[in-house]
């Protein structure tokens, strides 16, 4: 792929470096302008003005609603010696690591794992169902998983049983959310992880076999070492993806009950529109897009390791 | 950012099965215990899909998972909610949201895959940094910002607007993919097309794009898929009943009369699945199932 080159300039980067003008830069680059034009108002654009607006005490009704005035780190303040927002962030951690870190990852791991030694129709009927819990749409699983966890849902139904049933949506609601978050999100590693244990050569697992290292022992000093850039990756990926997590638990709890499964994106949006907050609303949205900027940076640095 | 590319990911189907065929009691033992384990795995992740599935034919369902049987096994959940009102109407903005806006990023993407896929510049690097690293943004955090811009814009409550950030937002991602597609193109039937006059937008117009198709379609399917499934973006920019898609009225109209229908609402949920479901089919059937993962590691 890295051969592809200008049409006619022979190969080594410096060379073709130096025979091209800037009018040609230039020239080719137009076809990139509609990209560039929407990626700045859509996306650069909001971006700048959430750095201006978290600065300010903009609001849609009461003080701000008027005259619009720069407040300095007033929102940051406010914000870090808010129990509301330390009560959201702490419960993104805790959804971030239960659903994502150990939920998803291990889970679909262990599938990929477990899928390479079943047999055909099993691995068929298993990936098509995990799979299938990943496609169907955001509020869809929501409602489903308010079913599946409700007072009188299917759950709740077979631990009743055993005399364990209870409320789940109102006593662990950020548990709740986070399994249905483990439901929906695990197709994603499970297939990256298939990839990366499918280039494995078999050798390697044989040859371990055959020098006695059996199950625990093979995972754990052969396959993990060989798929951890994978592992590292895929971290990566579904940590970003679950920071903003907003329709299944908006569908699920609305946050709720209380601020028992308010999580940042959550908290963000009822500060923002429901108390028209807006200048707090994106000093929250600020917190958040450095958290995603940061992991986006840790990712390039990891991709460009290769 | 050619050389980051990760070798070719095979699908999940034809990974080699069961190594340890046929060698001793214990490999057996260790095979046997891999398919229960994967199986109970399979169902936990079955029971949850399938309240949907029943409830949706149960004209009296609830909460808990049941077979419809007799009387209440029907089609009545469905009669119910298929109304302009509930379900055409949503269905049709949805449809007029997804396809507006996976048409403009998927033009735009490639417009801009060219000359990324094509030429060694001084601005390709960066760019494609920039757009490596709004991959990774998360779109939830500047809902509040774009919804302050949409005020200053007038463009709240407008499909063309919101069809404008919903294409934007699917860029970074689909100018990764279909640079990628391109790249597989070999540029040496352009160079011979280029000795004979042609420009680029002409090559790009007559040699590159025909061999790209199945790319291109993949790019376009999946920029659709993530859009009809997305809510929080028309959650936040329309407004008006009319103008909002399956995925936003879906979770209004439910909650606005007291006590929720299940049924009807389980009857829904698989009409609103069903587009998605069949087109991920297709598009898994022709890529052997692991399209999105080769784009998603790279971008």
């Amino acid at each position: 792929m890295a051969t592809v080159t200008r049409p006619g300039a022979p190969a080594g980067p410096d060379l073709r470096r130096r025979t091209h003008p800037v009018k040609v830069d230039i020239a080719r680059a137009l076809p990139l302008t509609p990209a560039i034009v929407l990626l700045l108002v859509f996306l650069a654009g909001p971006i700048l003005w959430c750095v201006y607006a978290a600065f300010t005490n903009i609001a849609l009704t009461g003080a701000g609603s008027g005259e619009t005035k720069f407040v300095g780190l007033d929102n940051f303040r406010a914000a870090f010696s808010s129990d509301a927002f330390a009560n959201s962030v702490v419960l993104t951690l805790v959804f971030t690591f239960l659903s994502a870190v150990v939920g998803q990852n291990l889970l679909g791991l262990a599938l990929a794992l477990l899928q390479k030694r079943s047999v055909k129709v099993v691995r068929t009927l298993v990936g098509i169902t995990v799979i299938g819990a990943w496609v169907i749409p955001e509020v869809v699983a929501g409602y489903v998983w308010y079913a599946f966890l409700a007072q009188d849902g299917t759950f709740n139904e077979i631990l009743g049983r055993f005399g364990l049933g209870q409320n789940w949506l109102y006593t662990l609601p950020i548990i709740a959310v986070s399994l249905a978050n483990v439901w929906r999100g695990t197709a994603f590693s499970m297939l990256v992880y298939n990839a990366a244990l499918s280039e494995i050569p078999a050798e390697i697992e044989e040859a371990a076999e055959m020098d006695g290292a059996t199950g625990w022992r093979r995972l754990r000093y052969v396959t993990v070492p060989m798929i951890k850039r994978t592992v590292t990756t895929n971290l990566m990926l579904i940590t970003l993806q679950t920071l903003s997590v907003f329709g299944l638990i908006y569908t699920m709890t609305k946050g709720g009950p209380g601020t028992k499964s308010q999580t940042l994106p959550l908290y963000m949006y009822e500060q923002a529109f429901s108390f028209s907050q807006i200048g707090y609303g994106t000093a929250i949205a600020l917190v958040l897009l450095a958290v995603g900027a940061v992991f986006s940076i840790l990712y390039m640095r990891l991709l460009r390791e290769d | 950012m050619t050389t980051q590319t990760p070798a070719p990911l095979v699908a999940s189907g034809t990974s080699s099965s069961a190594s340890g065929h046929g060698r001793g009691p214990r490999t057996w033992v260790a095979t046997v215990l891999a398919n229960v384990v994967t199986s109970v795995i399979g169902l936990m992740f079955l029971v949850p899909l399938l309240w949907v599935l029943f409830a949706a034919f149960n004209s009296d369902a609830g909460l808990k998972l049941e077979l419809p049987s007799g009387s209440t096994f029907g089609l009545d959940n469905f009669r119910a909610v298929m109304t302009p009102e509930t379900t055409y109407r949503p269905m049709w903005n949805g449809l007029v949201l997804c396809v507006g806006s996976a048409a403009i990023a998927i033009v735009v993407a490639t417009l801009a895959a060219y000359p990324l896929s094509r030429f060694e510049t001084r601005y390709k690097r960066p760019f494609l940094l920039t757009i490596l690293f709004s991959t990774g943004l998360p779109i939830t955090a500047i809902m509040v910002p774009v919804y302050g811009l949409f005020v200053q814009l007038n463009l709240i409550d407008t499909l063309g607007g919101t069809i404008a950030f919903m294409a934007t937002t699917a860029l970074p991602f689909s100018i990764f993919l279909t640079k990628n597609f391109m790249d597989g193109v070999p540029i040496t039937l352009e160079e011979a097309a280029w000795t004979d006059g042609a420009s680029s937008m002409q090559t790009l117009r007559y040699i590159v794009l025909p061999l790209m198709w199945p790319g291109l379609s993949v790019v376009l399917i999946f920029t659709f898929i993530g859009m009809w499934g997305n809510f929080f973006v028309p959650f936040v920019l329309l407004l008006s009943p009319d103008r909002l898609p399956a995925s936003v009225s879906i979770f209004t109209f439910f909650g606005q009369y007291g006590s929720v229908q299940w049924g009807q609402l389980a009857a829904y949920s698989v009409l609103y699945t069903l587009p998605v479901v069949v087109l991920y089919v297709v598009l898994s059937r022709r890529l052997g199932g692991a399209f999105n993962f080769g784009g998603a590691l790279k971008g």
